[in-house]
C-alpha cells in the first residue's frame, strides 16, 4: 500500500450540541502546528442540540484548502448519521466509529476501526458523569492521532490555547486523548494509507476566522460605534468587537472611546449606525441576508443623504430564512442597488480572513472619504470557519477622515460652503457634524429633495443635478476602493473572474487545469464594486472569461455584463449554490466543459467518483450525462444526505 | 463666531443670557396648513429654548416622516437636524447622540410616526432612556397622507374614505410608562403656556422625556366629536380631501390658562369639544402606579389628562451608562482610536 502523506480530508460526524467543536478544533490546530497546510469547515444545522453536524478538515501539502467532495477519513460518533457517514468514505479510506453504535458494517472497501469511546471515558474517575459525552470526543482525537500521526505535544498546546491555559479542563481532555491513543496503539492494526508528517509550511502563519478578523480590522480602523442584531453567521463579528474592544482600546482613566449597542432589530441597528455616522463617528453594523433586507430603506437614505457607515453582510443562503447555517454569495445583486430609486452602493469583497482584517479598517476610510455607506460582503464559510492566514498587517496608511470641517476649517471656506456643494469637482462635498459650534455649520439632513445647501427642494433641475453629482461621486469611488488581484499565467488567453471565498477553489482549479490538462488560465479576483480600470482591462484583454459565482443567478456575471456591454458575450456564467462552499473540481470541470465541451477525460476515475455518480450511477459515463451534471456542479455524494 | 445669520422674522430687540435674540432660535417659515397645531408647538420650542438660554448649537433635532416631522425645519435654524425615515427617528437619534453626550436631542414625531409604524423604536428608545425630548404631535390622524386613521384615532371615529375606526386607541403616555419612561407629560397645542412649561421641564430632564401633545389637524381629522381635532366645517364636508384650497384658520387657543385640577371643555371650530383635565394639585408624579391609575381613569371619562404625569429624575441616561470619555467621541482622533502596532503583534501571536 502506497503511503498517502499530508493530502486527504477528514470528516467527523457528531450531534449538534455534543461539544465536538473543541475536539475538532484541537485536531485542526494540532495539524496546523505540525506545519501542514490545513483548513476546517463546520457544516452545522440550524439547531441547538440534537441534529447531525459535520466537521471537515482538509490537509494539503500544496496549500490548497478549499472544500473537496471526497473524504478519505470519516469518524462517526452519531448513530443518526452513521449509515450516511459510512457511505461517504472514499473507497480505500478509513472509517472510525464509536463502538456503542450497533449498526451494520456494510462496506468492505474501507478500513473500519471501532473505538470503545464510552468505556475509555468511564474508566477515568476524574471525569464527572455529565462531562463524559464531551470528553468522549477527545477519545477519537487520541485514536486518530495515534493512527495518522498527530503529535500529542501539539494536541497539548492546542488544548492549552483552547482553554486559555486553565489546567483542569486541559488535563481532563488530555487524559482522554492519551487514553484513546494508548488504546489504539495497543489494539489497532493500521489498515489504511493515510499519514501526517511534519512540514514547515505554516510557520509564521496565524489561524482564525473571518468574523474575528473583521472585528479586529474594524477596531484598528478606529470603530467608535457599532449597533447590531443577532443573526447567524454574523453574530460572532459583533461579539468579536465586544471581546476585543475592552482590551485594545483600554485607557488609563477606564473610560470608553466607543459604544456597542445591541439594537431591537436590524432597522434600528442601521438607524443607529447612520445616526452615529452622520454625527462623525466611525460607525458600523453587521448582519446577514434577512437583516440586510430590513436595512434597505435606510441604506437608500444613507446613500442619498451621504452618510458614511460600514455594513458587514456575512452572507448565508436565501431567499427568506433559506439555509441559515450554509454559505452563499447570494446578496451581491441586492446590495449593489440596495435602496429604492437610483441607488448604487459601494461594495468591498474580501477574499480571505487577511482581507477581512484589512477591509475592516479600510472600509471606514472609504466610507468617510466617499461620505457613503460601504458594504463589505463576506460569507459564512469565510466568516465562521477557521482559515490559515498571513499575520494581520498593521494599517499602512493613516486614517482618512475625509472632507470633514470643524470650526476653524469652516471659518476658512465659509463663503463657499454648502453641505452638498461640489467645490472640488469629484462629487464629494464637505460635511460638518453635530457639536460643531460654528454658527454656519448646522444643516438639517433630509431624505427629501434638497439643494446644495441642504434646503428642501422639489425643483426638477436641482434634483437631476444632484443625482448627477452622486453619480460622479460613485465614479470617484473607483479611485479609493481596492483594485482586483490579478494572477497571470504566461500564454493564457482565457481567464477566470471570481470574488470572495471562492478564491481557494479557483486557485486549486487553475493549478489542476494547467498541470493536468494543459489549460492555461489567468485569474482576476474582483475586490470591489464599482469596478476599477484594472477590471475593465482584464476583461478587454481576454478571449473568454469564466465568472465564478456562489449563487444561482450568476450575480457577478450580471454586474460585469451590464457594466461591460461590449464584452458581455465573452463572459461565461459559472454559478451554483447549494449552501456548500465551492470546490476546485466544480470550477475545473465547468471551465473544461465550456472551453471544449467535455469534462476532464484524463480524470475518469475522479470524474466518476465526484461527478457522474448522481447522473449515471451504473452506466459508463456518457458525455452528455457528465455535461449535465457538471454544469449543475458535481454534487458530492454526501450532499444529498445533508 | 456668533455673527448674526439672516433669519426669518423681524430683528430682535432683546437678547438672552446666551447673548442670542429670539430670532436666533427660529427656523424657516412653516409650510404646514395655517392653524395646524404643529405650528404652535414649534413656536413654543423656540420660546422655551430662548428663555432657557440654551445655545442652539447644543441641541440636535430629529424627526421621522409626517407633517409633524417636517416641523424641525421651522425652528432652530442654527441646530443640526436629521429628518429621517417614517417611524425610525428614535434609532437615528440614539446613534447620533453618542457622538457628543452633552448635546440635547429634540425629537419630533407624529402619532402615526410613533404609535403605528414606529411603535417598536418608540418603546425601545424610551426603555434605553436616551437624553432627548420626544414630542409626539398627536392629531389622531395621518396628516401628510391625507387623512387615514392612526393608532391614536379613537374608536368610532369616522373619516372620509376610511369608514369608521373599529379599534381602541393607543395611549402614548401609557405606552411610555409601561416602557419605563423617566418623564411623561401630556399637553394641548392650544395651551401654549402649559406646552412651554412642560417643554422646559422636559429639556431640563436628563433622559427621555415623552411629551404627548394633542395637536389638532385642521384639514383631516374633522369628525365633529373627535378627540384630537376640529372639522373643516359642515359646509365644507365634500372637498375635504382635495387640498387644492385650504381656508385660512386661526389656531385654537385657550382663553384662560387651566388651573390645577380643572376639567374644561374646549370648543373646536366646528362646535365639537374635547375635554381636558388638568392634573390635581396634590398629584404626585413620581409614583408610577398613580400615573397609570389616572390615565386609566381619564380614559373611562373620555378626558385627556394634561400636565406632568410621571417623572423619575435620577436614572442614568443612555450615554451615561457607557462610561464614555469626556471629550465628545466625534472629536477623538487617530491617536485615541487606533491601537498601537505592538498590540497587533500580540494579537497575531494569540491567533494560534
Ligand atoms: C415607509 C413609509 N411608509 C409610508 C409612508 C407614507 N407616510 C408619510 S407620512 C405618513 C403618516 C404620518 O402620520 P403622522 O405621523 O401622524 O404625522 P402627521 O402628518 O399626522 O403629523 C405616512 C403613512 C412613508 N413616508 N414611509
Ligand atoms: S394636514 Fe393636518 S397635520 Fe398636516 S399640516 Fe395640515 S393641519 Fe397640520
Ligand atoms: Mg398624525
Amino acid at each position: 500500500m502506497n503511503k498517502v502523506v499530508n493530502d486527504f480530508s477528514i470528516t467527523v460526524g457528531t450531534k449538534n450540541g455534543s461539544g465536538s467543536s473543541t475536539a475538532n478544533n484541537t485536531i485542526l490546530r494540532s495539524i496546523f502546528k505540525m506545519g501542514i497546510p490545513v483548513s476546517g469547515k463546520n457544516l452545522f444545522p440550524s439547531n441547538i442540540q440534537g441534529l447531525p453536524t459535520w466537521y471537515t478538515i482538509r490537509v494539503n501539502k500544496d496549500g490548497f484548502v478549499a472544500r473537496r467532495e471526497v473524504q478519505e477519513i470519516v469518524i462517526a460518533m452519531n448513530p443518526d448519521s452513521f449509515a450516511r457517514d459510512l457511505a461517504s468514505v472514499a473507497p480505500g479510506g478509513a472509517f472510525f466509529y464509536a463502538d456503542d453504535i450497533k449498526q451494520p458494517m456494510t462496506r468492505t472497501d474501507v478500513a473500519a476501526y471501532a473505538m470503545p469511546v464510552k468505556e475509555l471515558v468511564r474508566k477515568d474517575p476524574n471525569v464527572p458523569s455529565d462531562f463524559r459525552d464531551l470528553v468522549g470526543n477527545m477519545v477519537y482525537v487520541g485514536v486518530l492521532a495515534q493512527m495518522i500521526g498527530i503529535d500529542l505535544e501539539k494536541i497539548q498546546s492546542a488544548l492549552h490555547f483552547h482553554f486559555k491555559g486553565k489546567q483542569k479542563p486541559i488535563d481532563m481532555n488530555m487524559n482522554a486523548v492519551r487514553a484513546g491513543a494508548e488504546w489504539a496503539q495497543a489494539n489497532l492494526e493500521k489498515k489504511d494509507p493515510f499519514y501526517l508528517e511534519p512540514m514547515n509550511k505554516t510557520e509564521g502563519m496565524i489561524m482564525t476566522d473571518g468574523n474575528t478578523a473583521a472585528a479586529l480590522g474594524s477596531i484598528y480602523g478606529g470603530v467608535q460605534f457599532a449597533a447590531w442584531y443577532p443573526i447567524t453567521p454574523a453574530t460572532s463579528l459583533a461579539e468579536g468587537l465586544n471581546d476585543y474592544l475592552p482590551q485594545l482600546r483600554k485607557r488609563e482613566d477606564g473610560k470608553h472611546t466607543y459604544a456597542v449597542v445591541q439594537a431591537e432589530d436590524e432597522l434600528a441597528a442601521i438607524g443607529m449606525t447612520i445616526g452615529a455616522g452622520w454625527s462623525g463617528l466611525r460607525s458600523m453594523t453587521s448582519t446577514s441576508g434577512p437583516g440586510l433586507s430590513l436595512m434597505t430603506e435606510f441604506a437608500g437614505l444613507a446613500y442619498y443623504t451621504e452618510v458614511p457607515i460600514v455594513v458587514w453582510d456575512v452572507q448565508r443562503v436565501g431567499p427568506s430564512t433559506g439555509l441559515p447555517t450554509r454559505t452563499s454569495q447570494g446578496d451581491l445583486s441586492f446590495t449593489a442597488y440596495l435602496g429604492h430609486g437610483d441607488t448604487e452602493q459601494i461594495i468591498l469583497l474580501p477574499g480571505d480572513v487577511y482581507e477581512c482584517f484589512e477591509f475592516g479598517w479600510k472600509a471606514f476610510d472609504i466610507a468617510e472619504r466617499m461620505q457613503s455607506p460601504v458594504f463589505v460582503l463576506s460569507d459564512l464559510d469565510m466568516g465562521m470557519n477557521q482559515w490559515m492566514s498571513k499575520p494581520f498587517k498593521y494599517p499602512d496608511t493613516p486614517m482618512d477622515r475625509g472632507k470633514i470641517l470643524w470650526e476653524e476649517d469652516l471659518e476658512k471656506i465659509k463663503n463657499n460652503w454648502g453641505r452638498y456643494l461640489d467645490t472640488d469637482g469629484d462629487g464629494i462635498p464637505y460635511r460638518t457634524v453635530p457639536g460643531n459650534k460654528h454658527p454656519l455649520s448646522a444643516y438639517l439632513l433630509r431624505g427629501t429633495g434638497h439643494d446644495e445647501h441642504a434646503r428642501y427642494s422639489e425643483d426638477a433641475a436641482l434634483w437631476a443635478k444632484n443625482m448627477d453629482r452622486l453619480k460622479t461621486k460613485y465614479d470617484t469611488a473607483e479611485n479609493f476602493v481596492p483594485k482586483p488581484i490579478i494572477m497571470k499565467t504566461p500564454g493564457a488567453k482565457i481567464g477566470i473572474i471570481g470574488y470572495g471565498s471562492t478564491e481557494s477553489a479557483i486557485e486549486e482549479a487553475r493549478y489542476q487545469l494547467e498541470k493536468e490538462h494543459g489549460v492555461k488560465v489567468d485569474f482576476m479576483r474582483v475586490r470591489a464594486v464599482p469596478f476599477t480600470a484594472e477590471v475593465d482591462e482584464f476583461i478587454r484583454t481576454h478571449d473568454q472569461l469564466f465568472v465564478v459565482d456562489m449563487n444561482r443567478g450568476g450575480q457577478m456575471h450580471k454586474l460585469l455584463a451590464v457594466s461591460h456591454p461590449e464584452s458581455a458575450t465573452k463572459l461565461i456564467k459559472v454559478a451554483f449554490n447549494d449552501g456548500l462552499s465551492a470546490t476546485a473540481s466544480w470550477v475545473r470541470e465547468s471551465v473544461l466543459m465550456k472551453t471544449n465541451g467535455r469534462p476532464s477525460s484524463a480524470k475518469k476515475a475522479a470524474a466518476k467518483k465526484t461527478i457522474a455518480k448522481k447522473a449515471a450511477p451504473k452506466k459508463a459515463v456518457s458525455k452528455k450525462a457528465v455535461k449535465e451534471s457538471a454544469a449543475k456542479k458535481a454534487t458530492p455524494k454526501k450532499k444529498g444526505a445533508k | 463666531m456668533t455673527e448674526a445669520l439672516p433669519m426669518a422674522g423681524i430683528a430682535p430687540a432683546q437678547v438672552n443670557l446666551a447673548g442670542l435674540a429670539k430670532n436666533d432660535y427660529r427656523g424657516a417659515p412653516s409650510t404646514l396648513c395655517q392653524g395646524c397645531g404643529h405650528n404652535s408647538i414649534s413656536n413654543q420650542i423656540v420660546s422655551a429654548l430662548y428663555e432657557m438660554d440654551t445655545r442652539p448649537e447644543d441641541v440636535v433635532k430629529f424627526s421621522g416622516i409626517g407633517c409633524s416631522s417636517k416641523s424641525p425645519t421651522y425652528f432652530l435654524n442654527r441646530s443640526f437636524g436629521f429628518n429621517g425615515l417614517h417611524g425610525r427617528m428614535p434609532s437615528v437619534a440614539t446613534g447620533a447622540l453618542f457622538a457628543n453626550a452633552k448635546l440635547k436631542g429634540i425629537g419630533i414625531s407624529g402619532d402615526g410616526d410613533t404609535a403605528s409604524i414606529g411603535m417598536g423604536q418608540f418603546k425601545h428608545v424610551v426603555r434605553r432612556n436616551l437624553n432627548m425630548v420626544y414630542i409626539v404631535e398627536n392629531n389622531g390622524v395621518y396628516g401628510l397622507t391625507k387623512g387615514q386613521f392612526s393608532a391614536t384615532s379613537e374608536k368610532g371615529l369616522a373619516l372620509k374614505k376610511q369608514g369608521t375606526n373599529p379599534y381602541m386607541p393607543v395611549d402614548i403616555c401609557m405606552e411610555a410608562i409601561a416602557s419605563n419612561a423617566t418623564f411623561v407629560a401630556r399637553s394641548f397645542a392650544g395651551d401654549p403656556k402649559q406646552v412651554k412649561e412642560l417643554l422646559k421641564a422636559a429639556l431640563a430632564h436628563r433622559g427621555i422625556a415623552v411629551l404627548d401633545i394633542i395637536s389638532p389637524c385642521v384639514t383631516f381629522n374633522n369628525q365633529s366629536n373627535a378627540f384630537h381635532s376640529y372639522t373643516w366645517g359642515k359646509d365644507h364636508e365634500e372637498p375635504l380631501h382635495d387640498i387644492t384650497y385650504i381656508a385660512p384658520r386661526s389656531e385654537i387657543m385657550l382663553e384662560e390658562e387651566m388651573k390645577e385640577g380643572e376639567v374644561r371643555e374646549v370648543a373646536l371650530h366646528d362646535g365639537s369639544t374635547i375635554i381636558l383635565k388638568n392634573l390635581d394639585k396634590d398629584y404626585n408624579p413620581t409614583n408610577r402606579w398613580d400615573a397609570l391609575r389616572i390615565l386609566e381613569e381619564a380614559q373611562k371619562n373620555d378626558w385627556l389628562v394634561t400636565g406632568l404625569i410621571y417623572i423619575e429624575p435620577d436614572k442614568p441616561a443612555l450615554t451615561d451608562i457607557y462610561n464614555l470619555v469626556d471629550t465628545p467621541l466625534n472629536r477623538l482622533t487617530e491617536a485615541d482610536l487606533r491601537p498601537d502596532p505592538a498590540s497587533l503583534d500580540k494579537i497575531n501571536g494569540l491567533m494560534f
